[in-house]
């Protein structure tokens, strides 16, 4: 599965929008994960997750920043995520399952923030592209 | 306590309240066509769904839409027996329609994204996870008579 030339300038067009708010898109995706699938919380017992807190926006910004990296490097995600991917494989370790549940929210997140661009092309597009990086992601598990 | 909590209750159903649910069952539909081109396998009868406008504009994937969504809708006046509402439904799927259930949870995390993008800030956190959980509940009611 890999995005069409239509794909990647949506997913362009688009995250010239979402970057000037990426943090808060970030944030709002986690408070998501966490109150739909509490069982997520499980790989965070050292942070504080209430919402608006200092841990949760500066991993929301984290996590904001590195689909910023896939999208600056879109004909390269897996070149762009390899750091990414050997934290996930060897340190982090998160199932397999949990990138559904993020790559979720983050959908729903910018369909209720950017309603004129989330389009069914937006959506299919924004839904393989949060695919293919949950792929580079979880590529060197094993 | 039921399936839902009194709160997530209020929540699901201050919402649904809101929604049209015929045109929100056309989009929701149309979107799982587009997004999951494979689910397409269940309508071969429905004409053209060459493109995302063909698919968003054609008449039978709308009406189909709407009569799901008016079957969901009606669960929701049983949230506490889901599996009671939809079991004739549930045969109806395995037995006549031949439907994987993962169509289902499927076409259930494409409604979420329909209400988000028609709701906007309302769909919140908090409305989101009431949600999640009708959504699950309604996939899971609809596997349940699966042999």
């Amino acid at each position: 599965m890999s995005l069409t030339k239509a794909e990647k300038t949506i997913i362009l067009s688009m995250w010239g929008k979402i970057s000037t708010q990426a943090d808060a898109v970030g944030t709002q995706a986690l408070e998501r994960l966490f109150a739909s699938y509490p069982q997520t919380k499980t790989y965070f017992p050292h942070f504080d997750l209430r919402p608006g807190s200092a841990h949760l926006r500066t991993h929301g910004a984290k996590v904001a920043a590195a689909l910023g990296d896939a999208v600056k490097s879109i004909d390269n995600i897996a070149g762009a995520l390899s750091k990414l991917s050997e934290m996930h494989a060897y340190v982090l370790r998160v199932d397999p399952v949990n990138f559904k549940l993020l790559s979720h929210c983050l959908l729903v997140t910018v369909a209720s923030h950017f309603p004129a661009d989330f389009t069914a092309d937006a959506h299919t597009a924004w839904d393989k592209f949060l695919s293919i990086v949950s792929c580079v992601l979880t590529e060197k598990y094993r | 306590m039921g399936f839902l909590t009194a709160e997530e209750k209020g929540l699901v159903n201050g919402l649904w309240g809101k929604v049209n649910v015929d045109e929100v069952g056309g989009e929701a539909l149309g979107r799982l066509l587009v997004v999951y081109p494979w689910t397409q396998r269940f309508f071969q009868s429905f004409g053209d769904l060459s493109s995302a406008d063909a698919i968003m504009g054609n008449s039978k994937v709308k009406a189909h839409g709407k009569k799901v969504l008016n079957s969901f809708s009606d669960g929701l006046k049983n949230i506490d027996d889901l599996k009671g509402a939809f079991a004739k439904l549930s045969e109806l799927h395995c037995d006549k329609l031949h439907v994987d259930p993962e169509n289902f949870r499927l076409l259930g995390n494409v409604l979420v994204c329909v209400l988000a993008h028609h709701f906007g800030h309302e769909f919140n956190p908090q409305v989101q996870a009431a949600f999640q959980k009708v959504v699950a509940g309604v996939a899971s009611a609809l596997a349940h008579r699966y042999h």
